[in-house]
């Protein structure tokens, strides 16, 4: 028996505007992830793409269609309600890194652990940072580290509270190549080692082949249904 | 598996408890609490003048209550501008001194003539110097609590031995007069004693209005109390220890009412003085929580910029799962935190500007007054900062609640408007009106404050944005490309531009206004005086004097502008209703003083020249007929008493009542130097009447009023002579001392400004630095970035003074013409030192507070280490 979806996606869109100025930006979209899946939404400056992760993540509410994340149905949710949600099943990655400059690196790690109430934030966060390679560093503050170690901290935080489902935002955009290489292995390796399921926007061919499942957008439509839609794909198109 | 950390309750929402906010708001705090500090600053100002002041206001009624029987001198003090009536008399030797055992002084004042003859070491041409003073005949122990300060001490007591007198200090040193020295009042002369220092209960400026000198009342020259001169007749008295004053005060009410005499004990003249010092407190304590406000807004608009710093932030920790009421409290806990150490520091300074306070009110003040620590107000002061601080930093704040998550993928999602600022702003304006009520006990007074401050910023606003269309669309398109981008710094995104200009605008608004119509005020007297206007009044003339002194100024070569009659009279009906009787009514609407107070009217048969006819006419040939005499009213007291052509008037005329009627109302032109009258009488009626007179003259230069002033006071020494100019030196120095005071307290407006000015330019530092850089990148010079620098700030300024001088220049225009009735006269010296003085502190702020703009290498600041 397949777990239930983690990620349900049903005929999603999202417009912007109304009358002659409106803006359709997605346009019925669909799909569903198993649990521990990694995907990679592709495509063009302008496809969509980050607007999707943000209507996955609740971080926007959509025009038409529903997202179900682990278990919960997104639509009517109040602000706070979906803040709660993200505190205890989602993780972020953002493509600017986005640690608060007035935090150390180990505090901003311990800010969703912090954020749950745990009295043991700073020594799990401690762990995590070493893990990501940090440690020494853990008492700096964001301007005082490369852009590729901010990178491996931020991924620590998304991690720490070991969400069910992380979503990352082109999180090698700003980062020179090697430093990208160093930060792809360590998110898919935390992936993995955690079971957690990866929904990853990316213009890096290279990265998207590492995915599980590849969504190309274009125009604001999920494009190549190569797939017949199967329940048991892990990955499934259903446009 | 590598796990690390511990599963967390699936399904359960995390609730961080307040524990997480403080520290949240500890550790975010950490690198911007030197900024956060500069924010509250603007507001520390606002709090010292609140806590100086509420703390100077607690000192000084410890001072009135401790100080209160020297503040009168006695326990009882009567006093009257007739003789006391044989029954007066009786009842203060009778029933006051025989029956109550109490002591008695009696005191006569009066205003008159006095001349120096000098010594020997006096130099010639100040030799027989003369000037009007306010002379005490005083017979007794006066005063039985506190003493008069003289040099040497024991004069105090000596003088009243012989011929001697005491002088007031600021004409000896006039006359470089020395202990003695002879003055010659009246017929008499007395030997300097002593020099007076002190009076208990009087302040150092009342002697501005007329220099004392004290004289035995033995010694006192009879002539110099003819009927009709104006004098003060006052009966001191010293109670046995244990009489109830007050109540003996009480039980003779009706009589001294009865006689118009006026009782004072040492629990009433407190009394009187508590509510003279609520309502100066009250005043002070409008006038500093104006800068109060303004600081509020300097904190508004700082965390405004802070809180758009942040905003990135408040995004992730939307995405990481804060609420958006537990993202706010991270910041309100830091505003809350940062605020009471604001208010604490400008309680600080509040108790350093309050052991000066006295010193600056020191001559206005009749008491000593001992500075200490007052809790209670420090505590207001630090509440109601504290409050302003919150409240005043919330309204930004309530950005954070409408943070967009979203914005933590895509900078561009800006923060939606929480429709709770709208209950906010209601919550200010009312504690803005509440502080006001509080404060002065008034509730229309708090309306009116609160009004009156919303009309006044948003004036200032509405204005500044203006004058900053105005120039951002009046801005020449071509010209030095420095100046351009200057100029259209001003208009930036996030500018200051308003809030400075509000800020900056409102003290020089506030200071300059006060100069102004203070300038107007000594100037129109200086007018009144100039020019061929009569500068010299000769008064207490008597009827058999008259045509002595006229031909006494004709010989000293001079002209005689008028000579008018004056005869002294009380009403004592209006429309046929008693005055005692419209005095008990409690419904009338007309204002006491003018039922009770003293009339000097005049009688001739036309009008002069200060006087226009609305209403009836004026009789022309003497009155002979029966019945009420046809009189002449002028039209404000007749407003006041509620009268109109043909109603009843009935005057006492020293004793006889004088029956008329209104035959006309006038128009009086009150500014000019001659006599005016409120009741001018036909020829006929009141010739008989004992009378005194008054004589206009114009003396050129210091010489001929010298000599003038020496002929009358030797030929008739009942006679005194006011000099005009002189009048109008005091009036300029009294107008001084008080406007000192008032813009002392409007330094802290100007200073908060400054405040302001110095965090929005800490607070936008970053933005041009990133400027700056760009610029340096780009090719721009250092001289020319600096340049840029000059142009904005130096703009800056000049907009805010040109908007705090157009609002002045109306201000002072309203005051001048609704309030004072005098025709505006703009000093144009202060209109042209405001905006060099205002301009140039704004560029010296900016430029300070931009230090280090420059020395930041442009990598740094393209990699975001600004």
């Amino acid at each position: 028996m397949p777990e239930d979806p983690i990620l349900t996606v049903e005929h999603l869109g999202k417009t912007y505007g109304s009358g002659p100025a409106r803006l359709t930006v997605l346009e019925d979209i669909g799909f569903e992830l198993s649990p521990g899946q990694s995907c990679a939404i592709i495509g063009p400056s302008g496809s969509g793409k980050t607007t999707l992760l943000g209507l996955c993540a609740g971080l926007d509410q959509p025009t038409t269609g529903s997202v179900r994340l682990a278990g919960t149905s997104l639509s009517g949710l109040s602000e706070d309600a979906l803040a709660r949600l993200r505190g205890v099943e989602v993780g972020f990655v953002f493509q600017s890194f986005r640690l608060i400059p007035t935090l150390t690196a180990l505090e901003n790690v311990m800010v969703p652990l912090e954020l749950a109430g745990r009295a043991d934030a700073r020594v799990a966060a401690g762990e995590l940072l070493e893990r990501v390679g940090l440690e020494p560093r853990a008492s700096h503050y964001p301007t005082q580290l490369s852009g590729g170690e901010q990178q491996r901290v931020a991924l620590a935080r998304a991690f720490v509270n070991r969400p069910r489902i992380l979503f990352a935002d082109e999180p090698t955009g700003n980062l020179d190549d090697r430093t990208s290489e160093i930060v792809v292995d360590l998110l898919f390796e935390l992936n993995a080692d955690r079971g957690t399921t990866l929904v990853l926007v990316t213009h890096d061919d290279a990265i998207a082949a590492r995915a599980d499942r590849i969504l190309p957008l274009k125009g604001g439509r999920l494009v190549s249904p190569t797939t017949a839609p199967d329940p048991h794909a892990p990955a499934t198109l259903t446009t | 598996m590598d796990r690390v950390g511990h599963e967390p309750a699936r399904g359960a929402a995390p609730r961080p408890g307040w524990g997480w906010a403080w520290r949240m708001a500890w550790r975010d705090s950490r690198r911007s609490r030197k900024r956060l500090a500069l924010y509250v600053s603007s507001m520390t100002l606002g709090v010292a003048a609140l806590v100086a002041i509420g703390s100077f206001r607690e000192n000084m009624r410890t001072a009135v209550a401790t100080q209160a029987r020297s503040l009168i001198g006695a326990d009882l003090r009567v006093s009257s501008r007739e003789r006391f009536s044989e029954q007066a008399e009786a009842l203060f030797t009778e029933t006051f001194g025989a029956e109550l055992g109490a002591e008695r002084s009696r005191l006569i004042s009066f205003s008159s003539m006095a001349r120096f003859p000098g010594g020997a070491h006096t130099p010639a041409e100040q030799r027989d110097a003369v000037r009007l003073v306010r002379v005490r005949a005083l017979e007794g122990e006066y005063p039985y609590y506190g003493t008069l300060q003289t040099e040497p001490a024991a004069a105090a007591h000596t003088f009243r031995e012989g011929a001697a007198a005491l002088v007031d200090a600021a004409v000896m040193l006039q006359f470089d007069a020395r202990v003695g020295d002879e003055i010659v009042v009246g017929r008499r002369s007395y030997s300097i004693a002593g020099t007076l220092l002190s009076v208990p209960g009087e302040s150092a400026a009342s002697a501005m209005f007329g220099p004392r000198v004290y004289l035995p009342l033995p010694e006192l020259d009879p002539e110099l109390l003819v009927r009709g001169s104006r004098a003060e007749y006052q009966a001191l008295f010293r109670f046995p220890p244990g009489t109830d004053v007050d109540s003996l005060r009480d039980e003779h009410r009706p009589f001294f009412r009865e006689n118009r005499m006026r009782a004072n004990t040492a629990a009433s003249t407190e009394e009187g003085w508590a509510e003279g010092l609520d309502n100066l407190y009250g005043f002070l304590s409008l006038v500093g929580f104006v800068a109060l406000l303004l600081g509020g807004l300097g904190v508004g608009s700082s965390m405004h910029v802070y809180v758009r710093s942040k905003l990135d932030t408040v995004a992730v920790l939307r995405c990481l799962g804060t609420s958006s009421w537990r993202a706010l409290s991270v910041y309100l806990i830091q505003a809350t935190l940062i605020g009471g150490l604001g208010a604490l520091a400008g309680a600080a300074l509040g108790v350093a500007v309050q052991q000066v306070l006295p010193r600056i009110l020191a001559d206005l003040l009749p008491m000593d007054v001992a500075v200490s620590i007052q809790p209670a107000a420090l505590g207001r002061g630090i509440a109601i900062g504290w409050a302003a601080a919150v409240l005043f930093a919330l309204a930004p704040l309530l950005t954070v609640r409408r943070v967009p998550p979203l914005r933590a993928l895509r900078s561009t999602h800006e923060p939606r408007r929480d429709p709770l600022r709208w209950p906010l702003f209601a919550l200010i304006a009312l504690s803005v009106a509440g502080f006001a009520y509080w404060e002065t006990g008034e509730l229309l007074v708090g309306l009116g404050f609160a009004g009156g401050v919303g009309v006044a910023f948003g004036l200032l606003a509405l204005v500044a944005r203006l004058v900053s269309w105005v120039v951002q669309h009046a801005a020449p398109r071509r010209g030095p490309y420095t100046w351009r981008q200057g100029l259209a710094n001003l208009h930036r995104p996030h500018n200051q531009t308003v809030l400075l200009m509000v800020s900056l605008g409102l003290g020089t608004f506030l200071i300059l206004t006060l100069h102004l119509v203070q300038y107007t005020l000594v100037e129109q007297l200086a007018l009144s005086g100039g020019g061929n206007a009569p500068n010299v009044v000769l008064f207490d003339i008597q009827s058999d004097q008259r045509d002595d002194v006229v031909r006494l100024v004709e010989d000293q070569g001079l002209d005689v502008r008028q000579v008018v009659p004056i005869v002294t009279m009380r009403l004592s009906s209006v429309k046929g209703r008693p005055v005692t009787e419209l005095r008990n009514d409690e419904s009338r609407e007309t204002p006491n003083w003018v039922l009770r107070r003293e009339y000097r009217s005049t009688y001739r048969a036309g009008l002069v020249d200060t006087e226009r006819l609305l209403e009836g006419r004026l009789v022309a040939e003497p009155w002979v007929a029966d019945g009420p005499a046809p009189v002449s009213i002028e039209q404000d007291i007749a407003e006041d008493l509620g009268v109109g052509l043909g109603d009843a008037l009935v005057f006492d005329v020293q004793g006889i009542p004088v029956e008329t009627v209104i035959g006309s109302i006038r128009e009086v032109d009150w500014r000019r130097v001659q006599p005016n009258f409120f009741v001018v009488f036909p020829p006929g009626v009141l010739d008989a009447a004992p009378q005194f007179h008054v004589l206009v003259t114009r003396a050129d230069g210091p010489g001929a009023m010298a000599g003038l002033q020496r002929a009358i006071v030797s030929a008739f020494p009942n006679v005194s002579l006011i000099d005009i100019t002189l009048i109008l030196e005091v009036a300029d120095n009294i107008l001084g001392h008080v406007s000192f005071v008032i813009r002392f307290m409007a330094l802290f407006s100007i200073l908060a400004g400054t405040f302001v000015l110095m965090s929005s330019v800490v607070v936008s530092r970053s933005q041009r630095t990133e400027e700056s850089v760009l610029l340096r990148t780009l090719g721009a010079t250092r001289a020319q970035v600096t340049r840029i620098m000059n142009v904005e700030y130096l703009l800056l300024g000049l907009l805010a003074t040109l908007t705090g001088m157009l609002l002045a220049l109306s201000a002072g225009w309203a005051l001048s013409n609704l309030v004072f009735e005098q025709p505006f006269t703009p000093s144009w010296r202060a209109l042209a030192v405001t905006p060099v003085v205002v301009c140039g502190l704004t560029w010296i702020v900016g430029r300070l507070h931009s230090r280090g703009v420059h020395q930041r290498p442009p990598l740094a600041v393209l990699r975001g280490e600004s």
